[in-house]
């Protein structure tokens, strides 16, 4: 279990309890979180469900797999630490992580 | 029969029409034909496939039952072989606009001006039109379609011209190679990395050292500026530097996206983009509109292709009680079965 803080382009905060396991995207979808899209429903293959990871914690996560960079080419204003949430699997290691959504995903 | 063809001779009168020529519409039309109904497919795309021709072409598919590996194109081949004896109308390149409903028929308009009659129409729409994603700057929408382009249709327009390109992939590669013999092209990507054929990424360096182009990686657009025509592009890195280009045109490839569009007009209920739809025939809430694949959505939906494959042949049968009000479906196996070995054109 990890909180994690999901922050809306306006500056709206939500923080919820994710079970390990799943993604960010997955916990922001599960609780009606918006500002992500995620129209693939996870497959790394449609860039709406782009996020912002705020720097302490980027370098923390797991290293970017093959093809995401390749996707995020394709994200609304994608920049140097952008990630797809649903590459992101929550564990306990990820406790206090922080997302920033884009303007929008579309 | 076509009771309708007087009134105008556009109109086709058909047992269903199908919105989407991916993977599901296909293997919905495919047993559509089995019971002996007739279809019509339409697809906004300028090609049969949908997702898997368009996103995912040489990628391998591990999980479609009892094929181990195939890639999406040959998966689309292998569905359009499959409804092949059926001579099922394609209209690609045109796009579903209206439904309006007429007794118990829906009146399909199409963009193209093409214009069904039928009892049934099924949405195979995956999640939508795909688009091509724009620039995020506001800017840009001033010149959206004269100098700011997403697609090219004449490429004799950019001759002697000083065309910036945005974008890593195939498509800003290719084109960014193609103008370079006839124009000052820029290319402009986020990163170094460019997600492109190798080989393409190697010419664009080798054009890049004779300076046949202007290659700026880790730059992002920030803005177009021209009073009545585009005059220049301003391109920003991560470091807060920005620079001048001088444009005529400037074009994006940044992929597709999936835009729900007229479908979110069509008085369906909605669950966010995707459609809510009885589990034993996939019928919406309207009648005679059925919501199959990736669009629709119920507890427990996987948004596998093999679900579509289920959802089609349920959704066919649930087409029958409307385009044959006067009679009774009855099950039948292909292996055992002289009529639809009729209908497949099997000797």
């Amino acid at each position: 279990m990890a909180k994690i803080k999901y922050i809306e382009h306006n500056g709206n905060e939500h923080a919820v309890d994710v079970q390990n396991g799943l993604t960010v995207m997955e916990g922001a979808v599960q609780n009606d979180i918006p500002g992500i899209d995620a129209d693939c429903g996870g497959g790394m293959s449609c860039a709406t469900c782009h996020v912002y990871v705020k720097e302490d914690w980027y370098d923390k996560l797991p290293k970017k797999e093959l093809g995401e960079d390749d996707m995020l080419d394709q994200a609304y204003e994608p920049k140097s630490n952008s990630r797809l949430s649903c590459q992101i699997i929550v564990s306990d290691e990820l406790d206090g992580l922080c997302v920033n959504m884009p303007e929008k995903q579309v | 029969m076509c009771e309708y063809a007087g009134e105008t001779s556009l109109m086709i009168k058909t047992d269903a029409v199908i919105v989407g020529a991916g993977p599901t519409g296909l293997f919905c039309a495919h047993q559509l034909g089995i019971i002996g109904l007739k279809c019509e497919i339409i697809d906004n795309l300028d090609k049969i496939g949908g997702q898997c021709i368009e996103l995912y072409p040489d990628k391998p598919i591990y999980d479609i039952p009892a094929v181990p590996e195939c890639t999406g194109e040959e998966l689309t081949n292998n569905l359009i072989e499959q409804i092949k004896p059926f001579n099922f109308n394609f209209y690609l390149n045109d796009r579903v606009q209206e439904l309006i409903q007429e007794n118990e028929n829906w009146l399909v308009k199409t963009t193209n001006g093409k214009e069904f009659m039928t009892p049934n129409v099924i949405i195979a729409g995956g999640v939508g039109s795909f688009e091509p994603r724009k620039f995020p700057t506001k800017s840009a929408e001033k010149f959206d379609g004269t100098s700011v382009l997403y697609s090219i249709k004449d490429k004799t327009i950019f001759k002697d011209k000083s065309v910036v390109i945005f974008g890593g992939g195939d498509s800003a590669l290719d084109w960014a190679i193609e103008l370079s013999k006839n124009s000052k092209v820029s290319l402009v990507h986020r990163r170094e990395e460019f997600r492109g054929a190798a080989s393409s990424v190697q010419k664009i360096k080798e054009l890049s050292q004779k300076n046949m182009i202007n290659l700026f990686t880790k730059y992002s657009i920030k803005d177009v500026k021209g009073n009545s025509s585009l005059e220049e592009v301003e391109i920003k890195n991560e470091n807060g530097e920005s620079k001048k280009i001088k444009a005529d045109y400037v074009l994006g490839f940044f992929g597709l996206i999936m835009q729900l569009g007229p479908i979110a007009e069509w008085g369906l209920n909605l669950d966010k983009k995707v459609i809510p739809v009885n589990t034993e025939n996939f019928e919406t809430n309207k009648k005679g509109i059925f919501a199959i694949g990736d669009i629709c959505t119920y507890p427990g939906k996987l948004k596998l292709i093999l679900s579509g494959f289920h959802e089609g042949a349920l959704a066919a049968r649930g087409c029958f009680k409307y385009a044959r009000p006067n009679e009774k479906y009855r099950f039948e196996f292909t292996t055992a079965s002289n009529t639809i070995k009729d209908r497949l054109g099997i000797k």
